[in-house]
């Protein structure tokens, strides 16, 4: 299976261990990931808040690559990209944007195509194939799944799962033979692109995050957004420097992107993944 | 009469069809400040306006204050607010406009300088290159802070974080660009990104 | 027809300000067969009628024309004023110069114009007028009552003491509603069970109230004053006549652990059992759906036990037929389910909320189950989860409600009092429990309503937040509820034991099959739909059905009550004679051009057209025919436009008549 792949910037920067972990663990499930040629930065929550148009356009550029590029489904691993490519396919739906956008990013569109995240590319795969493939069961793993903001909010532009109670996470971790938890902090902000700007915000929320997760029994936490990993994973250490000597003890959680726990499931080595790139390597 | 964030909020000039488009299903008198924003939100405490409040301000036609608070700076854009809102208002929308026009109008709030800094070198980031470069933003980003807001500190907040990255391989020191930068210039020019506008003196 | 008076009333200036009236006298004067014309200040008024009552005698007119206002005002002032002088009331026409002339006008000259061919279409009908008859349809004096909760309850018995018999239909194996379920009510906590259950009683033993319980109407036929009323009696596999009630069945019955619906869940009952124990009839039922006997032929102990030898597990449904003139309709209401899984794709449900995950997050028919003294807890206040007494208890109001993104954008009008009699009822059972209410508005319009919220704040400390919830979760055992005050302009968190969501009224399941059924109306949300929201609050617009209770908006008790009597009086009214009178203006059939297609059998939307035989005097068949029930035809002429050989007319509204209007205007 072909799909057009955007990686998005998060991917080829600091979070190329994700890129790793996804082309390691689909490549083995026959997915073949078709980087889009030329794309450009989607613009982030620096285009949403400063520029709406902008915030349309970044993106629509990106889809018509993606059409031009002949690809019929756009996998964008970051939730804030494919929630940005599906807020363009509203615009072209709802408002007639189409035309105007075009022009602006100097190429045809149609806004036809199928946007997925990392849990419908699962899910297109098939969960009984996957269960079929998995080598080692990851019995040791109790996962709490993080779904943050962007997978399933705003429900009617990601229209994805249950926003209040998501599902569908646990569904392909629970392939993987792994346990995972109950927990409340699933669709709870991290902060996301607030790392460097507002760290107290991050850092308090990153560690509701990982606190909540802990204190139901998840021994690691399983993400399938680049943002999360940055702030659950590499900011853990600053939140255990701020909240640590509150609880008297450090967390150490580990975080997961999902492509890393099926790929471990699918007899993948840590290294292969890129596990061994994160924060926080054990528990 | 109706409120209408296009006659009280946007950025002077033309109206922007896009950011009216977004927000066509919003109306502010819609509102009938239950507060269930303001109960979901992760950041409210930190907000000197809460999230309803500020759409009452709204209500009342004073942007000026809205514009101007901290809130919409201190807001991180996850959604929970229009997701739960029982009358469809799309507050974290407004909440993009609200910012869009502050900067416009230079009202951006003081202390937020960074947020506002970030966000800026941000586009001007990828307007260079088409897509991030993240030491480059960093380093342009700090700078920023130090000259508008005296605090030094920043520049050696995360320092210790280099080298970790470097360790596993997760900084590029010469970061990739798109190929056809001059698509992403014009992009820019025509989305006429307020982002960069001077400040009037 | 060709003497005819026309009467142009000024109304006032309502009417003369803009309508010259003196012109429109005289112009209309000169109109074909119009042998007088004349104009008054207030032809409504005594001194008015009389000037109509002497012209027509006088002049000995055979048709006038009233022009003035609209004829739902004045119409029948003006046929009463003609018939007493002697003139069929059917001959009298109104021109509608105000509504639809003067008050929408403002230019003089042209308002007079319009007003005088306004009038001169209806001097076109009335002189293509013939005398018509009132309808007299004999009436079956009986009533039937759909609904037994309190609504039903209090308009059979209404009916039934004044003389009439009423046919009471319960769908659930006892009378008695919700109201049954509730432990004491606002505004006076008096107990609920206690001012009911005497009434259920009576209603169980009246000689007049033939009751129907675990029954459902299946099918209605026929047409005001002459219903024929199909009900299904579900197998009860009791027989009601041979059970005693002794309740030897219940007690031995091993599968003691269904969730009770009278309980909303909140405690277990038999296979066999009977709601509660004040039931009425104190009669069990036996759950098929559990029932190891029935299911798989097993167990039977309860036959072999019970000494009447009432158990019958080969019992089946059985359709009873009834008569009845007047039927009201009293089916209440159910609240709106707040878990995730929702019947429609529009309503979404409450995921935040955690309704059905979290088993301390109840709604507030639960809530009344457990703190009332005949509870499933016996009166001892204790969460569902663990069987703690929980120390603070959160209600949320407004859930469902005034929600347009995913419950009803109505208010459910109780709510904000029943949560304030909660917190009321929560403190009396647990002195050092704290509730905590977080709520939008308080409604509490009505009599003693506010000082009743007031004394719930002030003297028995619930602690009120203005503002909704966002979302609640569990940690330790506690739920954490996330809301607002706006007040304070703050996120509020609070951790409860127990938390009550005020869920939305809504019409009970399958209303819409069952208004279909009546042919009565229903609004968008299911609540069925009065004749007028002012002036006939308790009518429907089909002719002898009649609504009550909460099935027509939400409502508390008093005013269910309230409604309920009304609508009983309306019935009284009707049944008060043997005979019923209908206004003529219906549609009629040429039997002898009737080409016996039924086109109008199959468009009739009242299903008021019957296959008929033309018969000689001596009975001898001549030919099939279509022909018009007067009971049921409402006049809408729908037969009439579809009639292929023409022989459909409406009476009062003729085919003659509508061409001659035409006419006269061209
Ligand atoms: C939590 C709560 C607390 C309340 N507390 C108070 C209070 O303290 N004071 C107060 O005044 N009011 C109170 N109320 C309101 C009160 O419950 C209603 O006003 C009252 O029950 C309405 O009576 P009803 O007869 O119209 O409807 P219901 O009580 O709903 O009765 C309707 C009956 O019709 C039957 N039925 C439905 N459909 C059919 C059908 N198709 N065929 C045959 N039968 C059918 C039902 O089984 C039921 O028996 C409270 C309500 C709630 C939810
Ligand atoms: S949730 Fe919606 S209606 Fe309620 S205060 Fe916020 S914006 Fe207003
Ligand atoms: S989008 Fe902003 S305002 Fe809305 S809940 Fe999230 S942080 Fe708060
Ligand atoms: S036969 Fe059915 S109802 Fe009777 S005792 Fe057995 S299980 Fe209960
Ligand atoms: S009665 Fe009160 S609680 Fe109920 S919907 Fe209306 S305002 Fe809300
Ligand atoms: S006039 Fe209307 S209601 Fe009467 S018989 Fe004809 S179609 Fe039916």
């Amino acid at each position: 299976m072909n799909i057009g792949y955007y990686p998005g910037c998060a991917l080829h920067g600091s979070s190329n261990d994700y890129e790793q972990s996804l082309r390691a663990c689909l490549g083995l499930l026959d997915v073949q990931l078709q980087e889009i040629k030329d794309w450009i930065c989607c613009g982030a929550t620096a285009a949403h808040s400063l520029n709406h148009k902008l915030s349309l356009a970044l993106p629509a550029r990106n889809l018509a690559l993606a059409e031009r590029d002949g690809h019929k489904q756009l996998f964008a691993p970051c939730p804030l990209c494919s929630m940005q490519l599906l807020k363009v396919q509203k615009a072209i739906a709802g408002n007639g944007a189409r035309g105007e956008l075009a022009q602006i990013v100097e190429a045809d569109l149609r806004g036809d195509s199928q946007v997925l995240n990392l849990i419908q590319v699962f899910q297109n795969i098939g969960l009984d194939r996957l269960k079929a493939a998995v080598k080692i069961p990851q019995k040791e793993i109790t996962a709490a799944c993080y779904y943050g903001c962007l997978l399933t909010r705003p429900p009617d532009v990601t229209h994805f799962d249950d926003f209040e109670q998501p599902t569908s996470m646990e569904a392909v971790v629970a392939a993987t033979g792994a346990k995972t938890v109950d927990w409340n902090y699933k669709t709870e902000c991290c902060g996301a692109g607030m790392t460097m700007a507002n760290e107290d915000t991050v850092l308090d929320l990153a560690h509701k995050i990982l606190s909540n997760a802990a204190a139901h029994g998840a021994n690691c936490i399983v993400v399938a957004c680049p943002m999360c990993h940055v702030n659950l994973d590499m900011k853990q250490e600053a939140v255990n420097r701020r909240y640590g000597k509150k609880h008297g003890k450090k967390l150490g959680m580990v975080v997961y992107y999902l492509s890393d726990l099926v790929g471990l499931a699918l007899g993948i080595s840590a290294e292969q993944l890129g596990i061994d790139r994160h924060f926080v390597t054990k528990a | 009469m109706e409120q209408s964030l296009e006659d009280n909020v946007l950025p002077q000039g033309t109206p922007d069809s896009f950011l009216l488009g977004a927000l066509a299903h919003t109306h502010l008198q819609d509102c009938y400040q239950c507060g269930k924003c303001t109960a979901g939100c992760p950041v409210a405490v930190r907000m000197d306006l809460a999230p309803n409040q500020l759409i009452r301000l709204l209500q009342l036609d004073d942007s000026e204050t809205a514009l101007r608070s901290s809130t919409i700076w201190e807001c991180v854009s996850c959604q929970t607010c229009s997701a739960r809102c029982p009358k469809s208002v799309d507050c974290a929308g407004v909440m993009d406009v609200l910012r869009e026009a502050s900067l416009a109008q230079h009202k951006a709030a003081k202390p937020q300088h960074a947020v506002v800094a970030f966000q800026k070198a941000f586009l001007d980031n990828i307007r260079r290159n088409g897509r991030l470069a993240e030491l480059e933003l960093i380093g342009l980003y700090k700078a920023d802070v130090v000259w508008n807001t005296g605090r030094i500190g920043v520049l050696f907040k995360d320092a210790g974080l280099a080298p970790q990255l470097n360790k596993r391989k997760k900084l590029h020191l010469l970061p990739e660009k798109a190929k056809d930068r001059g698509v992403v210039e014009r992009i820019f020019a025509r989305c006429s990104a307020r982002c960069s506008e001077p400040e009037k003196k | 027809m060709s003497k005819i008076g026309v009467f142009t009333c000024w109304c006032g200036e309502n009417i003369a300000r803009t309508v010259d009236v003196d012109e429109v006298a005289k112009r209309v004067a000169g109109f074909p067969g119009v042998v007088c014309s004349l104009n008054y200040k207030y032809m409504c008024s005594d001194p008015g009628q009389a000037m109509v009552r002497e012209k027509i005698a006088s002049e000995k007119l055979d048709g006038i024309v009233v022009a003035s206002c609209s004829p739902h005002m004045h119409l029948k002032t003006f046929r009463k004023a003609a018939q007493t002088a002697g003139l069929n009331p059917y001959l009298v026409e109104m021109a509608n110069i105000r509504e639809q002339c003067s008050w929408v006008h403002h230019d003089k000259p042209s308002a007079t114009a319009k007003a005088i061919d306004i009038i001169r279409l209806s001097v076109a009908k009335v002189r293509n007028d013939v005398p018509l008859r009132p309808i007299q349809v004999p009436v079956t004096r009986r009533a039937l009552v759909i609904g037994g909760g309190v609504a039903g309850i209090q308009a059979a018995l209404d009916i039934a003491d004044a003389g009439h018999e009423v046919v009471m239909v319960e769908r659930e194996p006892s009378i008695g509603g919700k109201m049954a379920g509730l432990s004491e009510t606002f505004p006076t906590l008096d107990c609920s069970q206690c001012i009911l259950t005497p009434r259920m009683v009576e209603v169980g033993q009246h000689p007049r109230i033939k009751l129907y319980s675990y029954s459902e109407v299946e099918a209605v036929d026929g047409f005001v004053g002459n219903f024929k009323i199909k009900i299904r009696q579900k197998a009860r596999y009791v027989d009601v006549s041979k059970c005693t009630g002794c309740g030897d069945c219940w007690s031995v019955c091993p599968l003691k652990k269904n969730p009770s619906e009278f309980d909303y869940g909140m405690g277990m009952r038999p296979a066999i059992y009977i709601p509660f124990p004040q039931a009425v009839p104190a009669r069990p039922v036996i759950d098929k759906k559990v029932c190891a006997k029935l299911i798989r032929n097993g167990c039977g102990l309860c036959e072999k036990k019970c000494k009447a030898g009432a158990i019958d597990f080969k019992d089946e449904d059985r359709v009873v037929e009834e008569s009845v003139g007047c039927i009201v309709v009293a089916t209440g209401y159910k609240l709106y389910n707040i878990a995730k899984e929702q019947p429609k794709a529009s309503l979404a449900g409450y995921g935040e909320y955690g309704y059905g995950k979290y088993k301390d997050v109840i709604d507030s028919l639960q809530f009344e189950r457990l703190i009332s003294a005949s509870g499933p807890t016996g009166g001892v206040f204790k969460r569902p989860s663990d069987g703690a007494i929980p120390k603070n208890v959160v209600f949320i109001s407004c859930v469902g409600s005034r929600d347009n993104a995913k419950g009803m954008p109505y208010c459910s009008k109780i709510c904000c009092m029943y949560t304030a009699k909660h917190t009321m009822l929560y403190k009396h059972k647990v002195h050092d429990g704290q509730a905590h209410v977080f709520y939008m508005d308080i409604r509490a319009g009505g009599k003693g309503y506010d000082e009743f919220v007031r004394r719930a704040i002030e003297q028995d400390g619930a602690r009120y937040y203005r503002g909704r919830v966002s979302k609640i979760t569990q940690e330790n055992g506690k739920l954490i509820v996330r809301g607002a005050d706006t007040l304070a302009g703050t996120p509020v968190e609070i951790e409860a034991d127990l938390v009550v969501l005020a869920s939305a009224m809504r019409p009970a399941d399958g209303v819409e099959e069952l208004a279909q059924k009546l042919n009565i109306g229903y609004d968008e949300f299911g609540f069925l739909m009065e004749s007028h929201p002012k002036l006939r609050p308790v009518e429907t617009n089909t002719g002898g059905v009649f609504i009550a209770g909460a099935c027509q908006a939400p409502k508390d008790i008093p005013e269910a009550v309230a409604q309920a009597s009304a609508a009983a009086s309306k019935v009284q009214v009707m049944l008060a004679a043997d005979e019923l009178t209908r206004e003529p203006e219906i549609a009629a059939i040429n039997e002898q051009t009737c080409a016996a297609c039924y086109t109008c059998l199959h468009t009739c939307p009242y299903h008021a057209i019957e296959r008929a035989e033309v018969r000689t005097g001596r009975g001898v068949f001549i030919k099939n025919t279509a022909r018009v029930n007067a009971g049921l035809c409402m006049g809408c002429g729908t037969c009439v436009s579809v009639c292929p050989s023409k022989s459909a007319d409406l009476q009062g509204f003729s085919e003659q008549q509508i061409y001659a209007m035409v006419e006269s205007l061209v």
